[in-house]
Formats: structure tokens, sequence, C-alpha cells
């Protein structure tokens, strides 16, 4: 299947394992990316898939098991290690600051400042009026802190922070859970305009139904392991369904 | 924290902002001039202490003390230490730390400095070295940043709780300071040093201190129109005219009237003879009014006070500890070195400590194993009391120092009228666990 994908992966994790006090959360999975291509990760909760997801974005580290970013080794110790292969995460949680405001969380960690070393706070004030403009065009709150919003919003400054600085990975972990139809519907083409240019997505989700219509290929997981990795056009939703439920691949058994 | 749940109805689009227009006139004011409703409670407490005290000693005692120029000059001399300290305090608290041992930092570097300035340097430099004062107190800060990196060190890279660490930091350090000279107090110190910690010669004098309101007074305007031109450069809304003149206006006024203050209270006669004499001045009978002016301690915490609020509010660093105290987890997946962070929050405690120890132990003209004793309640009292959340993530550098000046001002207040130490306690204690309850009441209002 890998052969009609044109050129190296943008991503590829060889055999990556991680356990916690003996339970093997990852278990020697291996899994790759192309340029301009959705894959889906789809499980149980506590199947893993969040765990591998944190390994890529450097929230953990992964006890074995190697990364190629454009085919070169890379390692990644660290959430900065993994933000200076320009991948970008957003994380189920959102990961913001909620003292802060938007503009802040925005930029955390990679704060924009003037010659003299400090914070610019006008300029990164305006960019993030410009990005929100583009993603949520009704978002008007940037003074208050981050606190004061509804979910939607969060969600909205979380999205701009993965998509402002030209990630070229983008790792999404259930980013339409807090959301309602319309702006399910917005993080949709979000994520078709996003592929377009190029971008490499993992997305995780429950939803079986958006994830057969956002990704060229799912990858199902069960007790750490991949079960099976197939591109949507050769499986119905009943075979990912039973792949996440039984944890056996239909297609491997036919 | 926050309320908010991630609910599938809350929608994305946002009804256009609709601002209820402000039926009253308080309102207005504070929208149009952008001031934060809790500074202005600040200033009603420490009003209602102020007034309070002074009109109990002209009611009940004939003669109202607290309102006079030297008492308010003792004051701001008084508040100096423990303010120093309550800047540092707001980033370990926002941090949601705690740093119990700053007191028995004060009493371990003050006695370090007392023996290295009275018995260690002269034997080096000569006795009354013109720069023995720098050394020292160079030496006593480093060593307050040295305990600082230790207690940061245990706290990031060992797990051991904050509140442990200084809980047992309190302990080894008032030991330390027992057992440097076996308890006993050194005194007096240098000549120079000790004008770091006011009295009549620590001063700046009339002129001085005129020029430091001046000097002030156009900073604060520098900063206004500066401030306003940024604003339009990006756009941003901006306060009304009227705001911009009144925040201008009160600001100014305050701080030219800090200086009339300072320099209405004049040398004691006793000082004035000794200085005439000293510079072969004729006195007249009726005496030379020589005014303070503005103390040196004072000086040095208002300059910690500005380049700790340029640090919290303009700097990365300032930045990201206010992100480690709104959530840690974000911080660490933002790449921020929380570990890291946390080492220099306490170092940088340690050191403004060390500060605090130059001043507290100058003004006393002597080392003792007890100076800064309970200080550490006092300066987590100041932070707390000037709007600091212990929850973290929430706290200002001016609300702390205001905060000092406020616990401050009730211990002083309860001295002039004459209450019982036992009594001051009580009242302290009753009013720190008071105030928080307010700074809930204020926050749930806020929401």
């Amino acid at each position: 299947m890998s052969n009609e994908r044109k050129g190296t992966p943008l991503v590829e994790m060889r055999d990556i394992s991680i356990a916690f006090g003996g339970i093997r959360a990852v278990d020697g999975v291996s899994l790759d990316l192309y340029p301009g291509e959705v894959v889906g990760l789809l499980g149980h909760n506590g199947a893993g898939k969040s765990t591998l997801i944190k390994c890529l974005s450097g929230a953990y580290q992964a006890d074995s098991g190697e990364f190629y970013i454009d085919g070169k080794k890379a390692t990644i110790n660290s959430p900065r290690d993994s933000r200076d292969l320009n991948i970008e995460t957003i994380y189920q949680t959102l990961a913001l600051a909620d003292n802060l405001d938007a503009a802040s969380n925005l930029f955390l960690g990679r704060e924009i400042t003037t010659k003299l070393g400090f914070l610019d706070e006008g300029q990164m004030e305006a960019e993030t009026r410009k990005i929100m403009a583009r993603l949520n065009p009704n978002f008007k709150k940037f003074k208050e802190p981050v606190s004061a919003l509804s979910g939607g919003q969060r969600q909205s400054v979380a999205i701009a922070r993965a998509v402002y600085f030209n990630a070229r990975i983008l790792i999404m972990d259930e980013p339409t859970a807090a959301l309602g139809v319309h702006e399910t519907e917005m993080v949709a083409s979000l994520i078709k305009e996003l592929k377009n240019q190029g971008l490499g997505i993992f997305l995780i989700s429950h939803d079986t139904r958006e994830m057969m219509e956002l990704c060229d290929r799912v990858a199902v997981m069960k007790n750490g392991q991949l079960i099976g990795n197939e591109r949507v056009e050769d499986v119905t939703e009943d075979d990912i369904l039973s792949m996440i439920i039984m944890g056996k691949n239909p297609k491997a058994v036919a | 924290m926050p309320s908010l749940e991630l609910g599938m109805t809350i929608p994305m689009t946002d009804l256009p902002e609709t601002k209820p227009d402000s039926p009253n006139l308080f309102r207005k004011f504070l929208n149009g001039t952008e001031i934060d409703s809790r500074l202005l409670g600040m200033f009603g407490a420490l009003a209602l202490i102020w007034l309070g005290f002074h009109f109990y000693g002209l009611i009940f005692k004939g003669f109202g003390a607290m309102l006079t120029p030297r008492n308010l000059w003792n004051l701001s001399v008084q508040t100096s230490s423990i303010g120093i300290m309550a800047t540092g305090m707001v980033l370990v608290i926002v941090t949601r730390n705690i740093d119990l041992s700053v007191g028995a930092l004060v009493g371990v570097t003050g006695m370090t400095m007392g023996i290295l300035q009275v018995d260690i340097f002269p034997q080096y430099l000569g006795l009354g070295h013109s720069m023995m004062w720098v050394v020292t107190a160079i030496c006593g800060i480093l060593l307050g940043t040295g305990i600082g990196v230790l207690h940061g060190w245990l706290i990031a890279y060992r797990g051991i709780p904050a509140f442990i660490v200084t809980l047992g930091g309190l302990l080894v350090w008032r030991g330390t300071a027992f057992l440097a000279n076996n308890g006993k107090t050194i005194s007096p110190l240098d000549d120079t040093f000790k004008l770091l910690g006011g009295g009549p010669y620590g001063t700046i004098g009339a002129t001085g201190s005129w020029i430091v309101g001046i000097l002030a007074c156009v900073v604060i305007v520098f900063m206004l129109v500066n401030g306003r031109r940024k604003r339009i450069l990006h756009g941003f809304p901006t306060r009304p005219m009227w705001g911009e003149l009144t925040v201008g206006g009160l600001s100014c006024a305050m701080v030219i009237g800090s200086v009339l203050l300072v320099n209405s209270y004049p040398w004691p006669k006793g000082i004035v003879k000794q200085y005439a004499a000293a510079n072969n001045i004729e006195v007249p009978p009726e005496g030379i009014f020589i005014s303070h002016g503005f103390a040196i301690p004072v000086l040095i915490l208002v300059t910690v006070g500005i380049l700790m609020t340029i640090l919290v509010n303009r700097t990365r660093f300032g930045r990201n500890v206010f992100a480690i105290g709104g959530n840690p987890e974000a911080a660490e997946l933002a790449g921020i070195n929380v570990k890291w962070m946390t080492l220099k929050i306490f170092a940088l405690m340690g050191a403004l400590a060390g500060l605090a120890g130059v001043v507290a132990s100058a003004r006393l003209n002597s080392a003792t194993n007890a100076l800064g004793l309970l200080d550490e309640l006092y300066v987590i009292a100041a932070a707390v009391i000037g709007g600091t959340s212990l929850a973290g993530g929430v706290g200002t550098i001016y609300g702390a120092i205001l905060g000092a000046l406020v616990m401050q001002s009730l211990q002083s207040g309860m001295v002039l009228i004459g209450f019982d130490t036992s009594i001051q306690q009580i009242v302290v204690g009753s009013v720190l666990v008071f105030a928080v309850y307010l700074d809930n009441l204020y926050r749930k209002n806020a929401k």
C-alpha cells in the first residue's frame, strides 16, 4: 500500500514502545505519515493512541523505537524538540494556561520579543487578531483570560496555536470533542485546507464516521498494539469497528 | 478556578460583544481609567487603617500620631525589607510554591554580613574602607542567592515539596545564624553600610527628593503617551482622554504628595546640631529645618518594585512564570523548562531575601540572630493581601508592595495606640484570614 505514496514519509515511527509501571501502553508500534495525508488513529480509551502521539510530541519519551522525520533520524526528548521539528500538537486537554489571554497562550514558550528582549505585546496581539479573524471571525475576547472563554473559543485558541507556527506535521487529539455541529464542520474544512497545503496530520477521534470522511488512512490500536493500518477506501465502517472491538484485522484473516 | 465545562452545546461562534450601558458613574470611571477595582480596594483599606488609628489616637489619647510626617516616613522605612521580599514571594506563590524560609534567610545573611564587615573585611581592607559596604552587600545577596538555588534544586530536581524544603530551611538557617556568632549581636556596623537602612543620614534630602519626584512624573507621562501611541499603532481601543488625564494626574499627585510629605519631616535637633558642628554651620536659636527626604531603603524598594514589574510583565521569564502558575502541564508542553524556572525563581527569592537582610540589618545598625524573625509570615501575608492567589497564576508586584504597606500600617498603628504584642499578633493573624476570605468573595463576583 505504501508504494502508492511518493517520496519519503514526513514521519516514520519504528517499533515505538513505552511502558508505565509494567503496563505496556504502546507496544512495538510502527506507523508513517506522508505529506498531504490525514491518518486517523482509532481505538478504545486506553488503547494507547494518545500515548503514542505524546511520544511524537515530546510529552513522553519512548522507551524504545526510532523516529524519522523527512527520512532523517530524529531525537525527541521534550516538547521543544518536537516543535523544533515543526510538529505541532492540539492536546485533548487543550493545554492552555487559563489565567492568560489568547495571545499569551498562542505564543506560549515562543513569545515575540523586541530587539531589547522585552515582550512585544502589541505585535503578539495583532498577530493573534489576524489568525483568529481567519479561524473564528466572531472571536472578540482578546483581553480576557482564556478561562472566561467558552469551550469552542478555547478550542479555537488551541487550534490557532498549532496552525500559526507553520507546522508541517499536525497532531490533533480529539479536536472536535468539545464542539457543536457547526464548529465541527469548521474544523473539518480546516483539516482539508491544511491537507491541501501539504501538511501531514495525525487525527485522533472516536467518531468512526467522521474519520472515514476526513482521513486517507486509519490505524487502529488495541492494548498498545497496532491492529490494522488501512486506506479508508479498502475498509468499511464495520471492518473498523470490529478491529476496535475484537482487536483483529478482518482483512488479515481473509 | 475555571468552572467552564467543555460541553457540546457551547457554540464557537460568539454573539457580538454586548456591553451593558454602565448605569453608574463609578463603573464608568473604572472602565475609563482602567483602574483595577482591587487596587482601589487596597487604597481604601489603607485609608481606613490610617484614619482609624489616627482618630483613635486623637480621641482616646488626645493625640493622633498616625498621620504625621514622622510616622509615615518611619512606616515607609519599616515597609522596605518586607516589601522587597514580597515582590519575590509573588513569583513563588504564583508558581504554586511557598517559601517559609525568607525570615531565616534575612537572619543568616544579616549575620554573615555583620561578621564580614566587622570581623573579616577590616583585616584586609582596613577599618572603614569606602568600598566595604558594597562588597558586604554583594556577599550577602550572593549568599541568599546560593541558598535559594539550593532550595530550588531540592524542590525542582529532587521533588521535595517547597513547603517542606523551606520549612526545614527556616530552622536550618535560623540555627546557622545563631551558630555563626554564638548568638552574640554584632554592632555597630560599617558607617556607609548603615545608610542603606535609612536613619537621618540615610536619606537623599529635600532637593534629591524633588529630583526623584519630578523624574518619576516625567516617566509616568512618558509611559502614558507611549502606551497610547502603541495602542493606536496596532488599532487597539484606547482610554478616553479624560481617563488618561485622570490616571496621569492621580499618579503624579501621589508622587508629588509623597515628596511633600517626606520633605516636611525635619531632622531631629540633636542630629542637626551634630551635622552643623561637623560642617561648621552656625545654628540660629530657632534651629535649622533640614528635611529627611526619601529614605534610601525606600528608594531600594521602589527600584526593586520597578525592576520586578518589568521582569514580570515585560519579559519572557515573567510570562512563563504565570503560565506555570496557570497550568504547569501546559507550560511544560509549550516547551517551558518548568524545573529550571522553579530553580531560578527560588534563587531570585533568595537574592531578594539577602537584599532585605542588608536593609534590615542596616536599619538596626546591628546584626542579631533574631533578625527577620516571623518575616516570612508578613511577606506571605503582604503578597496574599496584595492579591496573589495561593492557587497560583495570579498576582501583581505593586499589589504585594501595597500589601506590605497595609501590614506594616496595621502593625505600626497598633504600636502607636499601645496594643500589646499578643494583641497585635491576634489582629494581624485575623486580618490575614479575613483578607483571603474577602479575596475569595471578590474573585467570585468578578466572574
